[in-house]
C-alpha cells in the first residue's frame, strides 16, 4: 500500500524532474504543497484506500493505479459531496417525489416501483467531476485541489428519465428537470444542492435514474439508493441518493446554478448548450472536454535501456466518441497512433495502449493526446478559469531510462 | 422522510487528526470553519493563498453558505489563514 510518505516522495521527484530541465514547450503544474502533504490514502467505510482531499463533506478521489481498469470498481469509485449531512438511506424507506408546476401528474415512486415499472437500461458511462485536476491549475485556484482521480467509468443500470417524466405528463412549458437529494446543509442559510437540466438533456434516452453500479446497489457514498446518471456531462448534475424530480417552466435559480459551476463563454469547444442558463459572460458547464490519462506510468519510473515499454491509459469526451489518442516521445514535435482497445460506447472510458523501446541513459518525457470524432483535441496550455473546470492539457509523465 | 434518516458520522471518524498550526486565533478559525466542514480544505488551499484570496474565501462562506461569522471576528481569522496558510 502506498503510504503518505511514498506519495510525497513521488510529488518531491515530480517537482525535482520539472525543475531538471524536461520541461520544453509543454510545461506541467503540480498540486499545491498543501494538497500533496494533506493528501493521505484513507478509508470510508465500504471502500478501498482513496487519496483524501476533505474528511467532511467527503471528497475523495481515486489514485491513478487504479485506472488500468476500464471500469471502475464501486469500492474505488471517487466521492465528492457539498454538503456535511449525508444521510443513511435505507432502500424501504426511500422514496423519489416527481411533480413541478411543468407536471400534469404528480406522483411518488418507492425503490421497488423504480426498478419494476420502467424498462430497466444499461449505459457504461464516464462521471467526472467538473473540477477534476483542479489542483494543476496555473496558477492555482481555491476549491478541492483534485488531482486526476476524480472521476470513474461505471455500468449504470437503471429508469430512463424519459419515462419517469412521460408518466408525469411534462408540459411543453417545461425548460428544465431539477434533482434534489437526500443531503441537507450544515445551516438554514447555506444553499441546498439542488441542480437543474435542460429539459431536452434530461428526455435524452440516455439519462437515466440509475439503481445499479456495476451489476451491484450503488455505494452509499456514491448515492444509494438512487442517482441521476447524465452522460457526457459533467458529475455536478448526476444528483446522488435523489429524492426529488421536478419540472420547471422557470429556469431554476440558485447558487449552485448562477453563480457555481459555470465556465467562461466561448473558451471551450463544446457544442451542448444550456440556453436557459446562460448570462451575457457565463455558461454551466455542460459535456466533458475530450481528455486522457497514463495509468501505468508515473514520474520517476525507471526503465531498463532497450526494454520495450508498454504506455496504457485511457480517452473519454462527451460522448461523440474516440477517434484516436497519440503518444510523442520526442516533446510533442512527433506523434504516433496508439491501439484503441475495448469500445464499451461512446459514453466509456476507451482505453489504449502503446509500445516502444526507448535507449538510454537519460529521460524521456511521454506524452498523450486524445482526439474525438468531432475533431476536438487536448490543449498545450491551460484555457484558465476561475473555478478550474475543464483542464485537458496534455498530460506528461518523466520516466528515468537507465 | 425525515425519520427514516439517521445522519452518519463515518465520515468525520478520522478528522479528528487534523492538526492545525498552533498560532494566535486558532482556536477561533476552528471554532468558525469546524461546523461546517473539516479543517483540511485549509490545509489543502495552502500555501499558494494571498491575504486577498483568504479574505475572499471567508466573505464566501458569510455571505453564500451563510457562516454567522461577526464582522469582527473576520480580520482575526483572515489573518491567521494569510500567516499560516498563505502566500505574499
Amino acid at each position: 500500500m502506498t503510504t503518505r510518505r511514498s506519495i510525497l516522495k513521488t510529488a518531491i521527484g515530480g517537482l525535482a524532474l520539472a525543475g531538471g530541465g524536461l520541461i520544453g514547450r509543454l510545461a506541467r503544474a503540480d498540486l499545491p504543497a498543501g494538497t500533496i502533504e494533506s493528501g493521505t490514502l484513507e478509508t470510508l467505510p465500504g471502500k478501498q484506500p482513496l487519496l483524501k482531499r476533505s474528511f467532511r463533506p467527503p471528497n475523495f478521489e481515486t489514485p491513478v493505479a487504479y485506472f488500468n481498469d476500464v471500469i471502475t470498481p464501486n469500492e474505488r469509485f471517487f466521492v465528492r459531496w457539498h454538503l456535511m449531512n449525508i444521510p443513511q438511506v435505507a432502500a424501504a424507506d426511500w422514496r423519489l417525489a416527481v411533480g413541478g408546476e411543468g407536471a400534469t401528474q404528480e406522483f411518488v415512486l418507492s425503490f421497488e416501483q423504480l426498478r419494476q415499472e420502467f424498462e430497466p437500461v444499461e449505459v457504461v458511462a464516464v462521471c467526472q467531476c467538473s473540477g477534476n485536476r483542479r489542483g494543476f491549475s496555473d496558477p492555482h485556484v481555491p476549491g478541492v485541489e483534485w488531482g486526476h482521480g476524480a472521476m470513474g467509468n461505471a455500468r449504470w443500470k437503471g429508469a430512463r428519465l424519459k419515462d419517469i417524466l412521460a408518466r408525469a405528463g411534462l408540459r411543453k412549458e417545461s425548460v428544465e428537470i431539477a434533482f434534489n437529494g437526500a443531503d441537507s446543509p450544515p445551516l438554514e442559510a447555506t444553499p441546498d444542492f439542488v441542480k437543474s437540466i435542460p429539459a431536452w438533456k434530461a428526455l435524452d434516452e440516455n439519462t437515466l435514474v440509475a439503481y445499479e453500479m456495476n451489476g451491484a446497489p450503488l455505494p452509499h457514498w456514491n448515492g444509494f439508493p438512487a442517482r441521476i446518471v447524465v452522460p457526457g456531462w459533467t458529475a455536478t448534475y448526476w444528483m446522488k441518493q435523489v429524492i426529488s424530480i421536478r419540472a420547471l417552466t422557470q429556469p431554476l435559480s440558485s447558487f449552485w446554478m448562477n453563480t457555481a459551476y459555470r465556465i467562461p463563454k466561448g473558451k471551450f469547444p463544446l457544442i451542448d448548450r444550456f440556453v436557459s442558463q446562460e448570462s451575457d459572460t457565463t455558461t454551466p458547464i455542460t459535456e466533458m472536454v475530450v481528455n486522457s490519462l497514463i495509468t501505468n506510468l508515473s514520474d520517476g519510473q525507471r526503465v531498463a535501456s532497450g526494454s520495450a515499454v508498454v504506455v496504457k491509459g485511457l480517452a473519454w469526451d462527451g460522448g461523440y466518441g474516440i477517434r484516436r489518442v497519440e503518444v510523442s516521445i520526442d516533446e510533442g514535435r512527433t506523434w504516433e497512433r496508439t491501439e484503441l482497445g475495448t469500445d464499451l460506447g461512446r459514453y466509456s472510458f476507451r482505453p489504449w495502449s502503446f509500445n516502444f523501446r526507448p535507449r538510454g541513459p537519460g529521460r524521456v518525457a511521454v506524452l498523450a493526446r486524445a482526439s474525438n470524432a468531432q475533431g476536438s483535441t487536448q490543449t498545450d496550455q491551460l484555457i484558465f478559469n476561475g473555478p478550474g473546470y475543464h483542464n485537458n492539457v496534455i498530460q506528461k509523465v518523466v520516466i528515468d531510462i537507465a | 422522510m425525515a425519520a427514516a434518516l439517521t445522519l452518519s458520522l463515518a465520515a468525520r471518524a478520522d478528522e479528528s487528526a487534523l492538526r492545525l498550526k498552533d498560532a494566535p486565533e486558532l482556536t477561533t478559525v476552528r471554532a468558525y470553519c469546524s461546523s461546517c466542514h473539516s479543517v483540511d480544505y485549509i490545509q489543502m488551499n495552502a500555501p499558494f493563498m494571498k491575504k486577498a484570496g483568504w479574505d475572499a474565501e471567508v466573505r464566501k462562506m458569510i455571505k453564500v453558505m451563510g457562516a454567522p461569522v461577526p464582522d469582527e471576528e473576520v480580520a482575526r481569522i483572515v489573518n491567521y489563514l494569510a500567516a499560516n496558510y498563505g502566500v505574499e
